[in-house]
C-alpha cells in the first residue's frame, strides 16, 4: 500500500492503495464516485472515461501511480442533479440514455472536446466520441446533447 | 376536474389485518361482496394478482407508493408506469413512489421480457389505479355527505363545494383497499389524459449523467467484499488441478472457493480480487478437448442439428401454378454484449439471503437460486437493481448464482461480483444460430400464389426457474443438469416468432424446426427469432417484388389488409419521400415492415445506405420509421425504443458474429467483437409515432429489430445489386460479394 494525492473535481484526497490499481477502482471504491464504470478494463469502450489533465483517458487503464499532479475530472464535478452543469442539462434536455451505463463515460469524452474546442462540427462531434460504445443506440441523442452543450456554452456553434 | 360518483345504498367497511376492506351491496358497477367477481379474464397482470392493495397503497400521509413486478432495464418503464398511475390515481407523478421487481414486496409479474411490461404491468395499474381512485372518491362523498357528481378532486385530495378537503391518505386513515380489481370501472377516456400519453422526462436519467447510485454495479454496503469467478477456459474444459495456496498468501484475499469447477476468490477489494483471480487462472491447470463444431457456418452448423418440425400454419393447399422462387437465409450466434459486465450482491446473513440483481425475473431467479443453494425460498429475496442494459437473458442471472454462492462461502459478509468482460462475451446466453428455407410461387398478376417456410432454431430460452440454467450451478462438484428447453408456443412463438408472414397469402405452410440443443448456451436475445424471420422475410418480399416488377413498398401494400399495417407502410414510405427517391451512385433504399409477433406494434421502416465496395463499409444515410404501438404512454420513451432497436439492429446486421473454434469463444473482446460506433450510426434518424388513443398499450421494446435488418439488406441489394442473405452484412462479405 502507498499514500497517493489525487486531485479529483477541485478536491484533494489522499488514498491508499496498491501502486497498480487503475484509477477506475480508486474512483469508484476509494472515492465512492460511481461515475466512472468498468466496462472491459481493457480501453475499448469508455465506460470508464474521465479527464486527466483535461483529456479524456481510460482510466482502467491508468496505474494510480501514473496519476501524478494532473487534474482528474468526472461526471461528479460536472454538477449534480439539483444543480446540473450545462452537459448534464443537455444529457437531461435531449433524453440522451437508456440504460445509461455508458453516459458518464459519453460525458467525460464530450466534456474533453468542449474544453478544447468550443465551437465543435457535428463531424467533429462524431470524431471525437468513437472509442466510447453504447449498446442501446442512443447514439443519435448522444450526438444531439453534446451539440446542445456546445451551443448552450459558447452560443451556436459551427455546423458541417 | 370533478369526477361522477354515484352512491351506494349501503357500504360496509371491514377492518381486517391491517387493510379495509370496502363492500357494497349493490349497485354501483364496482360495488363487491366478499365472494369473488370476474369470473372471466383479468387485464393484464390482474389476472395473476386481482387485489389492489398490491399495486397501491397509501399511507395516512397521503404517500402514495405503486408496485410492480416489472423492471426497469434501462427501457424507461418506470417512467411509463408512473405515467399511467398518476393519470389515473390523478396526482402528480411526483407524489408517487414506484417499487419495482422485489419477492418481498411486488407482484410477480415473471419476466420483464417480451415487450410485454405495458400490456401486463401498465394495463394491471391503469385499471387498478381507476378502481383505487372511484373508491377513494365514493369515500369522500360519504365523508363530506353530499352527492358524488359534486365532489372535485385535485392532486391526492377531494373537494366539497363549501371548501372542506380530504386527501386520499385521510380517507384511508392508514388502512389499505384489500379489493379485488373490478376491470369493469371506467378508466379515464384517452381525451381528457394530462398526463400519460404526454411526453415525460425519465425518473432515472437525473442520477444516471450525475454520478448518483443508478446501478447494482453502485452497490457500497457496509462491510462488503468483492468476489470474481475464474472460470473454465474453455466451455468443455475439465479442471486438472489448482494450487489455491498461492492465491489465498495475495494481499486482501479472504477465500479461495472450489467447488468442482466453479473457482473463485473473494478479496478485501475490487482490484484485489481481479488480481487475485488472474493468479488463480494462472494457477489451474485444465485439460481442453475440442468440444465444438469443426463448421461454425451458421448454414451448415444449425442444419445439422436434431429438430423437431412443428407445422404452425397450414393454409391452403400447395402446388399453385406461377413462377417459383427459393432462397435460404441465415443468422450467426450474437451476443447481449452489454457495455457494463454483469454483477450482482449478495448476503447471507441470520439464514437469509439478499440479492440485489439485474435480473429481469427475481422470482424466477430465486427459485433457481433456492434449488442451487438447496434453501427454503422463503429465505431468499432477490431485489432487482438497475444494471447495464441487457436486451434479454443475458449473464445477470448467473451472475446472481455466483455471488450467492460466494456469499454461502462467506456469511455475514455482502459479496459484491461483478464479470470481466471476457467473461461476459464468452459464457452469456448466447442468441442462436439460425437458418430459414423459404419458397414462394408468383401467379401471373405478381401476387404470392403459394408460400413455404422452414426455420431452424435452437432454444431462445434458457431462462432459469431451474438451478441448472444458471452457469455456476452446471459447475459444481455435484453438477445441476440444464433444464430440457422447450419452445415458446404460438402465436408469440421463440425461434418461429414471426416466421409466419402478416401478408395476405391464400396456400402458406411454416414450419418450427425447434432444436433442443446446440453446441453453444443459447437463450432470449431481444426479439428472440423474429430478427432473422423478419430479416428473411423481407429480404424475401424484396426479392419477390423485383421479380414481379413491382415497387417493393406497392408489393408489400398489395398483400396487406390490415388497415394500421398500410398506415405505418404508407407513413414510413411517405417520410421517406420513396416515390420521388432519386437513385445516385453508390447509394441505395431499403424497405421492410413487420408487426411484432404479429400482434403487437406496428414499424416500417425506409432507409438508404451508401456502400463502398472497395471497403466494405456500408453507412446508413437516413432511416425513417413509422410505428403504431396501440396508445402511446410516453411519446419520447417510444421514441427512444425505437431508434435504439434500430441502431442496435444495425450493428447485429452490419458487424456482429460470435466466433469459435473447436475450442474455445474468440471473440472475447470488442475488438473481436466489434458494435457499431459513432461512425456507422445513420446521419439522420427519424420516428414517426401513429398515436392510437383507446387501443391497447403494445410494446415497442423489440418492433423495429427485424425490420432494421431486413431494411438494410434491402438497401445494400438497391446500392450495388449484391444480394447478401448471410448476417452479418460484414465488410469481408461486402468486399467479397457473397
Amino acid at each position: 500500500m502507498t499514500t497517493y494525492h489525487l486531485r479529483v473535481n477541485g478536491r484533494e484526497h489522499a488514498v491508499d492503495t496498491d501502486p497498480d490499481t487503475p484509477l477506475l477502482y480508486v474512483l469508484r471504491n476509494d472515492l465512492q464516485l460511481n461515475g466512472a464504470k468498468f466496462g472491459c478494463g481493457l480501453g475499448q469502450c469508455g465506460a470508464c472515461a474521465v479527464t486527466l489533465g483535461g483529456e479524456a483517458v481510460m482510466s482502467c487503464l491508468v496505474p494510480v501511480s501514473v496519476v501524478g499532479e494532473r487534474p482528474v475530472g468526472t461526471v461528479e464535478g460536472l454538477g449534480n442533479a439539483q444543480a446540473p452543469g450545462a452537459l448534464q442539462q443537455a444529457f437531461i434536455a435531449e433524453q440522451a440514455a437508456q440504460c445509461g451505463y455508458c453516459i458518464a463515460g459519453m460525458m467525460m469524452r464530450a466534456q474533453s472536446l468542449l474544453a478544447n474546442n468550443p465551437t465543435p462540427t457535428d463531424a467533429e462531434i462524431r470524431r471525437h466520441m468513437m472509442p466510447n460504445l453504447c449498446r442501446c443506440g442512443t447514439h443519435m441523442r448522444i450526438l444531439r446533447a453534446v451539440r446542445r452543450a456546445a451551443d448552450a456554452l459558447h452560443g451556436k456553434g459551427a455546423k458541417a | 376536474m370533478s369526477r361522477t360518483l354515484q352512491s351506494p345504498s349501503r357500504r360496509r367497511l371491514l377492518a381486517a389485518g391491517g387493510s379495509l376492506t370496502v363492500t357494497f351491496a349493490i349497485a354501483p358497477a364496482w360495488a363487491q361482496d366478499e365472494t369473488p367477481l370476474n369470473k372471466g379474464k383479468m387485464p393484464g397482470s390482474l389476472e395473476k394478482e386481482p387485489w389492489l392493495d398490491a399495486w397501491i397503497r397509501i399511507d395516512a400521509d397521503n404517500r402514495i407508493t405503486v408496485f410492480t413486478g416489472k423492471a426497469e432495464l434501462g427501457q424507461g418503464i418506470k417512467t411509463a408506469l408512473l405515467q399511467v398511475a398518476a393519470e389515473e390515481l390523478l396526482v402528480a407523478p411526483a407524489r408517487i413512489t414506484l417499487v419495482t421487481a422485489d419477492t418481498a414486496r411486488t407482484p410477480n409479474e415473471g419476466y420483464t421480457a417480451g415487450s410485454h411490461s405495458m400490456q401486463d404491468s401498465g394495463t394491471a395499474l391503469r385499471h387498478a389505479a381507476a378502481h383505487v381512485r372511484t373508491v377513494l372518491g365514493e369515500l369522500a362523498a360519504r365523508r363530506f355527505g353530499i352527492g358524488a357528481p359534486a365532489v372535485t378532486v385535485r392532486d391526492g385530495a377531494f373537494q366539497a363545494p363549501d371548501g372542506r378537503r380530504a386527501t386520499y391518505g385521510e380517507l384511508l386513515a392508514g388502512q389499505q383497499l384489500h379489493l379485488r380489481a373490478d376491470p369493469t370501472i371506467p378508466v379515464r377516456a384517452p381525451d381528457g389524459h394530462t398526463i400519460a400519453g404526454k411526453p415525460m422526462q425519465r425518473v432515472d436519467v437525473p442520477a444516471k449523467v450525475t454520478g448518483g447510485v443508478a446501478y447494482v454495479q453502485d452497490l457500497r454496503l457496509p462491510g462488503m467484499v468483492h468476489g470474481r469467478v475464474v472460470r473454465p477456459p474453455t466451455p468443455g474444459a475439465r479442471l486438472l488441478e489448482v494450487d489455491t495456496a498461492v492465491v489465498t498468501r495475495l494481499p486482501g484475499v479472504l477465500k479461495v472457493v472450489r467447488d468442482g469447477r466453479f473457482l473463485a476468490v473473494i478479496a478485501d477489494g475490487e482490484y484485489r480480487a481481479v488480481k487475485a483471480a488472474a493468479a488463480l487462472a494462472r494457477a489451474a491447470r485444465w485439460d481442453t478437448p475440442p468440444t465444438l463444431p469443426a463448421d461454425p457456418t451458421p448454414a451448415v452448423l444449425v442444419r445439422a442439428l436434431p429438430a423437431k418440425p412443428t407445422p404452425i400454419l397450414a393454409r391452403g393447399t400447395p402446388g399453385a401454378a406461377g413462377r417459383t422462387l427459393a432462397a435460404s437465409y441465415t443468422k450467426p450466434f450474437q451476443l447481449h454484449a452489454s457495455i457494463g459486465p454483469s454483477c450482482a450482491v449478495a448476503q447471507l446473513a441470520g439464514g437469509q439471503y439478499t440479492v440485489w440483481t439485474h435480473s429481469q425475473g427475481v422470482y424466477p431467479l430465486r427459485d433457481a437460486l433456492a434449488e442451487m443453494l438447496g434453501a427454503d425460498k422463503a429465505k431468499i429475496r432477490c431485489i432487482h437493481t438497475e444494471g447495464s442494459g441487457c436486451y434479454g437473458h443475458n449473464a445477470a442471472d448467473d451472475v446472481a448464482a455466483d455471488a450467492a454462492l460466494l456469499a454461502r462461502a462467506f456469511p455475514g459478509r455482502p459479496v459484491r461480483v461483478q464479470w470481466m468482460r471476457e467473461d461476459e462475451n464468452g459464457w452469456e446466453p448466447y442468441g442462436p444460430a439460425m437458418l430459414t428455407a423459404v419458397r414462394a410461387t408468383l401467379d401471373p398478376a405478381g401476387r404470392i400464389a403459394d408460400w413455404q417456410y422452414d426455420v431452424w432454431s435452437p432454444p431462445h430460452n434458457t431462462r432459469p426457474g431451474k438451478a441448472g440454467n444458471l452457469l455456476a450451478a452446471t459447475h459444481l462438484e455435484k453438477p445441476f443438469v440444464p433444464d430440457t428447453p422447450k419452445p415458446s408456443p404460438q402465436p408469440e412463438g421463440s425461434g418461429d416468432r414471426n416466421a409466419i408472414p402478416y401478408y395476405v397469402i391464400p396456400n402458406a405452410r411454416v414450419v418450427h424446426q425447434f432444436q433442443e440443443r446446440a453446441p453453444l448456451r443459447t437463450s432470449a436475445l431481444r426479439s428472440l427469432g423474429a430478427y432473422c424471420n423478419v430479416f428473411s422475410i423481407e429480404s424475401f418480399m424484396d426479392e419477390l417484388a423485383h421479380a414481379a416488377q413491382a415497387d417493393p413498398v406497392a408489393f408489400r401494400l398489395r398483400h396487406l389488409a390490415d388497415p394500421r399495417a398500410v398506415d405505418v407502410v404508407r407513413r414510413a414510405a411517405q417520410r421517406f419521400g420513396w416515390d420521388n427517391y432519386k437513385k445516385t451512385p453508390r447509394r441505395g433504399r431499403g424497405f421492410a415492415f413487420a408487426r411484432y409477433k404479429n400482434l403487437a406494434a406496428y414499424c416500417a421502416i425506409a432507409l438508404e445506405v451508401e456502400v463502398a465496395r472497395d471497403t466494405g463499409m456500408v453507412r446508413i444515410v437516413r432511416a425513417v420509421a413509422a410505428v403504431d404501438c396501440g396508445e402511446i404512454v410516453n411519446p419520447d420513451g417510444v421514441r427512444n425504443q425505437i431508434e435504439g432497436g434500430i441502431v442496435q439492429s444495425a450493428s447485429w446486421t452490419l458487424l456482429e458474429r460470435v466466433r469459435f473454434d473447436e475450442r474455445q469463444i474468440l471473440t472475447r473482446d470488442w475488438a473481436q467483437y466489434p458494435i457499431l460506433r459513432f461512425n456507422q450510426v445513420p446521419e439522420r434518424l427519424e420516428v414517426d409515432l401513429i398515436d392510437r388513443p383507446g387501443q391497447p398499450f403494445l410494446g415497442t421494446g423489440e418492433a423495429s429489430q427485424g425490420p432494421t435488418g431486413a431494411a438494410i439488406a434491402n438497401a445494400v441489394a438497391d446500392a450495388c445489386g449484391l444480394r447478401l442473405r448471410d448476417l452479418p452484412l460484414d465488410r469481408a462479405r461486402l468486399r467479397a460479394g457473397r
